[in-house]
């Protein structure tokens, strides 16, 4: 309250302070409207001091401002009755906690994402349920300290809890280095990195599901340097990255030693101010579980894998809220060492996404992917995505989907998802 | 040999050497190009100003583009508009940039909107449901001279603590735009004057310091909530309530779409008019001082239309 009081007569000076001094010439009507200008200052300082001290009061429960009892100021609480005696404390004890000392403004900022996803039609192959709750993401970042920052992304699941991400970001390191240590989703590619809820989709596409691990992809243990190379006007960043190597079905360590390792180059340029192309290439390398018979590695197979994205964005900066294009491809060729001999195989999608107003958007993607265990599977698929925004915090979006399997009969399904958003207000997803 | 090849890769990434900033110069970054006109007014050439955002486009929704971290990375000073305006596309900026000079808490980071006056700060509880609100108060409080002169301190002080060398300059240049806003507010709150007191609508809420300060009532909004698309039954509400007030002005930033603004002028035999709230939002916006010599002059000329005044 006291400082509110000095803000208060700070600002009046400041404003007093900078009122046009009258001179000795001036005229006595200006000097009315100077006088009247300090009244309706002073005026509206009382107004606002009273309306604070009203709103102190009520916050107070009515009672008038306490006299600290203790030192530091801090409120007090009285010995509940029956309590006091015994060789106990009396008298008014003082109240500790975030709610009287400011502890909370250290909280991370802390978000929930809900993704509820629905699917009709048939899939005989890789049916999804009518109806999940197919995740819940909780988000808590925060500045670590002057060295660096932390972000925990808990995912939940209907049935379990994972930790989807959780890495502390060093950006006090010399060289330029941007050093990530941690559980985090690998640089490989473009949507390995991206979360659920920043997907154009409702599904991955089946090269993912095929190739790189699926939902999960590779999403382990381990520390990421990257570094921006010196290009001009180019964006240029290389990033190399060391996993435990355990990374689903993809990847799997059977000795420490079987380390997994990521490497990606990333070059972006701003072709105009509305348009800009990123381009990426990209290499994992890790031992894969087909060796694995009982708890033994006895084949020691590895996983190799090459990629390449590239991405168009349009986006006129004068009506940014109400159009923009996305234009996403990626193509990974995976080469796996199994029983048999080496399993070369590859596959692509191929997307495109257009709001066509400030709350919708429509999209197709086409997905062609062989299996990363037998290339003469081959799957091929299209959807025709629909996303509706109510707000920033909330949207509705359907996918019509159809999946010609290598294995099964063709899939037709209707998917849709609700995605909703509380706390603090996330990153724009680029 | 994947892992000697990685060392490869580690050591290429060590070794490669850092851009250098500017010779002789601060780079200063500002989130948008109002405080990057403040900046050079300020700087001169001492400073080399990137502006992020451009004038014409909405500040709430810019893209965290590589080619910002590349400007962030090379940063001596980043100046931001705070209060939340840049929630959505500023932090994965800094968390890239590699720069602990301009990190929050830094000797190189401003944060524009702590000593300047704030309005709209939200009393009481607020969620989601009153629209995309800002918890710390309206964030377009560049739009108000006083407002810009207590920028332009803050920065002054914030070039002085990063080159204290050019001290001097920086509070002769600060001396020197303060003298030339003083003389044109004089111009125009002559301007104005006329219309103390008159009823106008705007689309987004970024004009409380600006009509506050020429005197101007704004009596709603085509947005239903801050943030949220204008929506039928509000805008007929918005209608009659114009028409009972007999309000005829609807000011509309350059990023919005004027199908509905127009619809409401016509139906209260009205007009639209697009001011822009930044510099940069049209070609005559050069500098701090054409931006609102630009929104005076032609708010004044539609006032005279509408009031006949």
């Amino acid at each position: 309250m006291r400082a509110t009081r000095f803000a208060y007569a700070a600002l009046m000076g400041a404003v007093l302070a900078m009122a046009p001094r009258p001179a000795l010439a001036q005229t006595s009507a200006q000097a009315q409207t100077i006088q009247e200008q300090i009244d309706q200052l002073r005026k509206e300082f009382g107004d606002r001091l009273a309306a604070l001290e009203a709103q102190l009061a009520r916050i107070q429960g009515g009672a008038p401002a306490p006299q600290p009892a203790v030192p530091g100021g801090l409120p007090t609480a009285e010995v509940p009755a029956g309590a006091a005696g015994a060789g106990g404390p009396s008298g008014p004890l003082p109240v500790y906690g975030p709610s009287v000392t400011n502890a909370k403004v250290f909280n991370p900022d802390m978000a929930v994402i809900g993704d509820f996803l629905g699917a009709a039609g048939r899939n005989e192959v890789n049916p999804n349920p009518a109806l999940e709750m197919h995740e819940s993401e909780a988000s808590f970042q925060a500045v670590v300290d002057p060295y660096g920052r932390a972000d925990f992304f808990v995912s939940f699941g209907e049935e379990g809890v994972e930790l989807e991400e959780g890495f502390l970001t060093l950006t006090e390191l010399p060289g330029k280095l941007l050093t990530r240590v941690g559980r985090m989703r690998a640089a490989f590619g473009k949507v390995n990195g991206l979360h659920n809820h920043v997907l154009p989709w409702t599904d991955r596409p089946l090269v993912i599901n095929n190739l790189v691990g699926g939902e999960e992809g590779i999403d382990d243990a381990g520390i990421s340097v990257a570094r921006l190379l010196p290009a001009g006007p180019l964006f240029l960043e290389a990033t190399g990255q060391v996993f435990r190597g355990d990374s689903g079905e993809l990847f799997k360590s059977s000795k420490r030693g079987d380390l997994s390792y990521v490497g990606h180059l990333r070059a972006y340029h701003d072709i105009s101010e509305s348009t800009n192309v990123d381009l990426g290439a990209s290499y994992s390398y890790g031992h894969n579980p087909a060796g694995i018979v009982g708890d033994l590695d006895i084949g020691r197979f590895t996983t190799k894998l090459f990629g390449a994205d590239v991405t168009l964005r349009w986006r006129p900066l004068t009506r940014a809220i109400y159009h923009q294009f996305v234009g996403r491809s990626e193509i990974i060729w995976s080469d796996r060492g199994q029983f048999g001999g080496r399993q070369p195989s590859m596959g692509y999608y191929a997307s495109g996404d257009y709001q066509f107003a400030r709350r919708w958007f429509a999209g197709g993607r086409y997905d062609r992917s062989e299996r990363a265990d037998d290339a003469a599977l081959l799957d091929k698929g299209a959807s025709a995505v629909l996303t509706y925004w109510p707000s920033e915090f909330s949207q509705v979006r359907g996918q019509y989907r159809h999946i010609d399997y290598a294995d099964g009969p063709a899939a037709n399904e209707l998917l849709f998802q609700f995605q909703f958003s509380i706390g603090a207000h996330g990153a724009h997803p680029f | 040999m994947v892992i000697r090849t990685f060392k490869l890769i580690l050591l290429l990434l060590l070794g490669v050497p850092v851009v250098a900033s500017a010779q002789g110069k601060l780079n200063v970054v500002t989130t948008t190009e109002d405080l990057g006109a403040i900046a050079r007014e300020v700087g001169g050439d001492k400073v080399a100003v990137t502006a992020l955002a451009k004038g014409y486009q909405d500040p709430h929704f810019v893209d965290p583009k590589p080619s910002f971290i590349l400007a962030v990375s090379r940063a001596d000073v980043l100046i931001v508009v705070g209060r939340e305006l840049e929630l959505g596309w500023l932090p994965p900026l800094l968390s890239s940039s590699r720069n602990s000079k301009i990190q929050p808490g830094a000797k190189g980071y401003l944060d524009a909107s702590a000593n300047v006056r704030i309005l709209e700060i939200p009393t009481g509880q607020i969620t989601r449901a009153m629209g995309d609100v800002h918890p710390s108060g309206n964030p377009h409080y560049w739009l108000e001279p006083g407002n810009g002169r207590r920028i332009a301190q803050a920065i002054r002080d914030k070039l002085t603590e990063n080159a204290p060398a050019n001290a001097a300059y920086f509070a002769q240049r600060y001396a020197d735009f303060d003298m030339r806003l003083a003389t044109a507010e004089k111009r125009w709150d002559a301007t104005m004057a006329p219309y103390k007191g008159t009823k106008v609508v705007t689309y987004h809420r970024s004009w409380p310091n600006f009509m506050e300060r020429f005197g101007l009532d704004v009596m709603g909004y085509v947005e239903p909530k801050p943030g949220i698309p204008p929506s039928p039954s509000h805008t007929l509400e918005l209608i009659q309530d114009m028409k009972r007030q007999g309000v005829k002005l609807v000011v509309v930033e350059p990023y919005f779409d004027l199908k509905t603004p127009q619809s409401i002028a016509n139906q209260v035999d009205g007009k639209v008019l697009v001011l822009a709230p930044s510099v940069g939002g049209t070609k005559e916006a050069t500098d701090y001082i054409q931006l609102f010599e630009y929104d005076v002059n032609l708010l004044a000329g539609a006032l005279k239309q509408v009031t006949g005044k």
